[in-house]
Formats: structure tokens, sequence, C-alpha cells
């Protein structure tokens, strides 16, 4: 049992960079931002690419979330400049991306065998084994993550960000520039993001261009179920609960896989499993309205 | 303080659904002045306040605060000057986040926001001063989300928020109309009570002609997009409902029964 469970908490951690950054856009700024869908991959694509060039961890890291940003303003421009929807801007950015992700690779799939990954590094410093290099990687990264976006959301600029979504009437009265706080909190997603693709690629031994796919929904199920079983109302314990929830999700998968679902039907059973989480409220308030009648 | 020169609004201009909204309008302001403004529906009561806070801009004229011209400063540069209390409970506030947070928001209305920390001891005691003068216990829910608060306190905690970095000109679109006749009193009541102690220019947009005959120094009527009454001083003081509706009429220059009901 823990020769699974240990692995799948560690897959958790990693992946819970990435629901961060599905937290700051779905939860935070009130948007459905797909371009993670293409910023997952091109952070794993940039860090990749850069590793098999001999770049250090490090480097590969910062690049990696400098590309995440530079897609998620990309998205915050279309959205706010041009107007265009949202989530339209993000398709449109995830779109674009897939055609960037293989220039960044040269090509659709990049092979990261005998190159020095964080893993490897890690490993080779501490001398722990494989799961528990990814376990406390996993945890560092999380931790970090999850106390920047702490910090950073209680600031001046972090507090105006989520104020823009809540009511974005209310701070620009307040005398805030939407647009800027709108494109911040995506441009902090996206890097999120991207870092979590760059670790993932790095643990998985490989890039592949068509690693985001279902990214959001990913996100999404993290988000949710750390909403349902963990969050009590403080932003502290909203961040903490998704890294939990992100955990969680990994752990539902691992057990369904052992049931013996096909790995094949996984992309479905997520969505299934987010469309019934997101569903929740209205089925709350169905079932209060009927106890109320009754 | 505030100069309106001349401005002009048309909705959707040059469509089957063109709507002209303000027509040549023109209003001063000298400071301290406290203007209630009454009309009937779809006057360009809003519509005027709106275009002063740079909602959407005007298609001609000019308008001044302060002696800076900002005709053409998009909205959020134009909070430095103007805070503001709207019809709507839920539009003054961010509903997840708590008092003393709206609060710290509006206490750097118009100051670019930075990297340090949004709260700090300093502020949250001058918040609870200020929350205690509006007696509604709020100053023990410094951490209650807006969201839970009533409409009246919600309305209350937005103009004190509006008004807790004094502005050089106060806008209120009919911001106790959403409330119930009690809370609206009092919400009016403490309306005065600040704008008076910090003698604000204000600009006040109400339904009801007693409360636009009772506060202020000075009383504006539109019509049609235009300001067709201005009284002020001790002829507004004097002046009755009886009044307001005959020099309406004669303005207007016909008989306006539905406007007459809305007025009333
Ligand atoms: N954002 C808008 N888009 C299109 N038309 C508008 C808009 N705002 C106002 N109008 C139109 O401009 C006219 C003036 O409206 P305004 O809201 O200023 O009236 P008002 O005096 O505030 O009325 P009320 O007492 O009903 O609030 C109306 O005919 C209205 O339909
Ligand atoms: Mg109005």
């Amino acid at each position: 049992m823990i020769d699974i469970l240990m692995p799948t908490i560690a897959q958790g951690l990693l992946w819970a960079i990435m629901a961060l950054g599905v937290y700051i856009t779905f939860r935070v700024l009130d948007i459905a931002d797909l371009t993670v869908e293409g910023s997952f991959p091109l952070g794993a694509a940039v860090a990749a690419s850069m590793l098999s060039e001999g770049y250090s961890v490090a480097v590969a890291f910062i690049c990696a979330a400098i590309a995440g940003m530079l897609a998620g303003v990309a998205t915050g421009l279309l959205h706010t400049k041009l107007k265009i929807p949202a989530l339209l801007a993000g398709i449109l950015t995830m779109i674009a991306l897939y055609s960037v992700n293989l220039r960044v690779m040269g090509k659709a799939n990049l092979s990261l065998l005998r190159i020095d990954t964080i893993f490897t590094e890690m490993q080779a410093w501490f001398n722990l084994d494989n799961v528990y290099t990814v376990l406390s990687v996993g945890a560092i990264a999380a931790l970090l993550s999850g106390l920047f976006i702490y910090w950073f959301f209680g600031t001046e600029i972090g507090a105006a960000i989520r104020a823009t979504g809540f009511n974005q009437q209310m701070i620009r009265a307040q005398g805030v520039d939407t647009r800027v706080t709108i494109i911040l909190g995506l441009l902090i997603s996206n890097a999120l993001v991207a870092l979590s693709g760059a670790l993932i690629a790095q643990n998985n031994g490989f890039a592949d261009v068509g690693m985001g796919t279902g990214t959001i929904v990913i996100g999404l199920a993290s988000v949710i179920i750390g909403e349902v079983l963990f969050c009590t109302r403080s932003f502290k314990n909203c961040i903490v609960s998704v890294i939990l929830g992100s955990v969680v999700y990994r752990i539902v998968i691992a057990a369904v896989l052992q049931m013996g679902m096909p790995p094949n039907d996984l992309k479905l059973f997520t969505a299934l499993l987010v469309a019934f989480a997101l569903s929740l409220p209205l089925v709350k308030d169905k079932v209060g309205a009927r106890k109320a009648v009754k | 303080m505030l100069h309106v020169e001349h401005i002009h609004k048309t909705f959707f201009a040059g469509t089957i659904n063109e709507k002209v909204a303000l027509q040549d309008l023109s209003l001063h302001l000298a400071p301290g002045d406290f203007v209630t403004v009454i009309g009937g529906n779809g006057a360009g009561k809003s519509t005027m306040l709106n275009s002063i806070a740079g909602v959407y801009p005007v298609d001609s004229g000019k308008i001044v605060i302060d002696g800076a011209d900002i005709t053409k400063t998009p909205e959020h540069k134009r909070a430095k000057y103007i805070g503001r209390v709207f019809q709507d409970p839920m539009m003054g506030t961010a509903a997840g986040m708590m008092i003393e947070e709206n609060l710290a928001i509006a206490a750097r209305r118009g100051k670019t926001p930075g990297l340090k920390w949004s709260l700090n001891e300093k502020d949250h005691d001058w918040f609870v001063e200020m929350l205690k003068e509006l007696d509604l216990g709020l100053e023990n829910r410094m951490t209650a989300r807006v969201g839970l608060l009533s409409g009246g306190q919600r309305q209350a905690l937005t103009l004190l928020m509006a008004t807790i970095k004094k502005p050089k000109l106060l806008l209120l679109d009919e911001h106790t109309a959403a409330l119930d006749p009690k809370t609206a009193a009092k919400v009016l009541a403490l309306t005065e009570r600040i704008v008076d102690r910090d003698q604000l220019t204000t600009l006040m947009i109400t339904h009801n002609m007693r409360d636009a005959l009772r506060y202020g120094n000075r009383l504006i009527m539109m019509y049609n997009g235009r300001i067709l009454v201005d009284v002020a001083g001790d002829e507004k003081k004097n002046l009755t409902t009886q009044d307001l509706l005959q020099m309406f009429e004669k303005a207007a220059g016909n008989t306006l029964d539905s406007d007459r009901l809305l007025l009333s």
C-alpha cells in the first residue's frame, strides 16, 4: 500500500503547483482560463529544451516561469485590450501555444534520458531513494508556491487583484486599473502552471506536445475537491486545501485504476468527477428547497 | 470645485436605439456644495454622475475638478478625486473580502498599489475608530466578509469607504433607494453627518422629494438630459414640494402627470 501511496502523494504535490495556478484564475479572478492547457506543456517544453541544451536546472525553471508569464500576458492582452471574452482569449492562446511548443522542442517529444534534472541533482545531494526525492521536491515546491501566493495576495497589489475578481466596478471606483490586475493575475497563474509542467516533464523524463490535454480539468478537480473536503473560509486555508485537493485527486485516480478501471477512461472519469463537483451547489440548493417545502 | 461645461452624451448614436441622455448640460459646484438631484426616470441623472466619474466618455464638453481637466481621464484615474456610492448595495464593496480589507483598499483610493502588506496595525485602529462612528457594531466584525452584512450595513460601509480618504467630490446615486425606509433614513442621516463634518462637495441623486428638500444647500431638477431647475440657499430652504412641482411644470412647459407621480 505504502509503495503506491508515497509516489501518488508525490505526484499530487508536483501537480499541486498547477492547481494553485488554476485556483488563482478560477477562484480569485473568477475566470475560467484555458491558457493552462498550453502553458503547462510550454513550461515542460522550455525546461526540457534548456536542460538538453546543457543549461542548469535553475535556469531551466526560470525560463519556464517566464514563458508561462508571457502566455498569461498574451491571454490578458487579448481579453483586456481587444475585449475578447476571457474563455475565448484563453483558447486562442492555448491553440497558438501548440505551435510554439513544437517550435521550442523542434519535435513532438523530447526525452530527458541521461540528462541532469532537479530530481537527479537532489538525489545526488541528499542521497535519498527515488520516491522520497520526488516527494521532497514536490513538498518543497508546493510549500514555496503556497507561501508565495499567501504573501503576494496579502499585499496591496494582491488585494487589488482579489477585489477585481469579486467586483470590478468597485475596484475601479477605488482607482485601480482592472486591465492591469487581470493581466497580473493571469501572469502569475500561468507562471505557476508552467513551473508545474517543468517539474512533471523532469519527473516523467520527457516533454510531450500533447501533455497539456486535460490540464484545466485536473486543476479544477483539485480545486473543487479541496474546497469540498477542506476549505474553511480564510485565504490561507484555501491555498492549503488546493494542495491537499491535488493530492486527494491523485489518490482517487490511483484507487480507481487499482480497482481495474482502464487508464484510457481516466479523462472521462475526471470530467465526470468535476461535473459532479461543480453541480454540488445546485444539488444542495435543490435539496434545501425540497426540505423547505416539506 | 467641479465645473461641468456643455456636456453631451448620446447612447447608440446613429442607430435606431439612439438615446440622447445629456444635452448641453452645464453645472458648477462651489467647494462644500451639497446638491440634491431629482428628476423622473430616464432624465439623465445617473448619466450625469457616470460621466463625471468617467464610467464612459462624454461626446463633447468639458469636465474640470479642482482645476484639473479630467474630460479624457479614465475612470480609475478619476478615483483620486471622487468617492462614489451606488444604488445597488452590492456594487460598492468586494463581497468575498473582509471589512478590514475593503477599508484598506478604500484608504488607498487613487494610489497605485504596491508590494507592501495590505493590512497593518495603525490602519486597523483607525478603521475601528471610523466604524465606531457608524454605530452599527461593525468595529467588532472587522474580519467578517462584507457579503454577510445587510444592505444597510453595506451602504453605510460603502459610504465610509467613499469618504475615508476625503474626496474632492462625493457622488451618491440613489444610495438609499434599495433600503427599507428606516434604514434609508439612518444612512441619509449618516451621509449628512459625514458631508457636514468634512465639508464635502456632494452630488446626491434621490427619488424622494422630501429628502431632496431636507438635505443639502442646493437642489437641481433634471428633465430630458437638461437641468431645468437650480435653487440654492434660502430659496431652497423655504421651498415646498408644491413649489417644486410648479417650477418643474413651468420649466418643462407642460403638465407631466407621469413625472408628477414619479417625483412625489
Ligand atoms: N449605459 C447605457 N446604455 C444605453 N443607454 C443608456 C445607458 N445609461 C443610460 N441610458 C439611457 O439614457 C437615458 C438617461 O438614463 P439615466 O440612467 O441617466 O436616467 P436617470 O435619470 O438616472 O433615471 P432613473 O431615475 O431611472 O435612474 C435613459 O433613456 C437611458 O435609457
Ligand atoms: Mg439613475
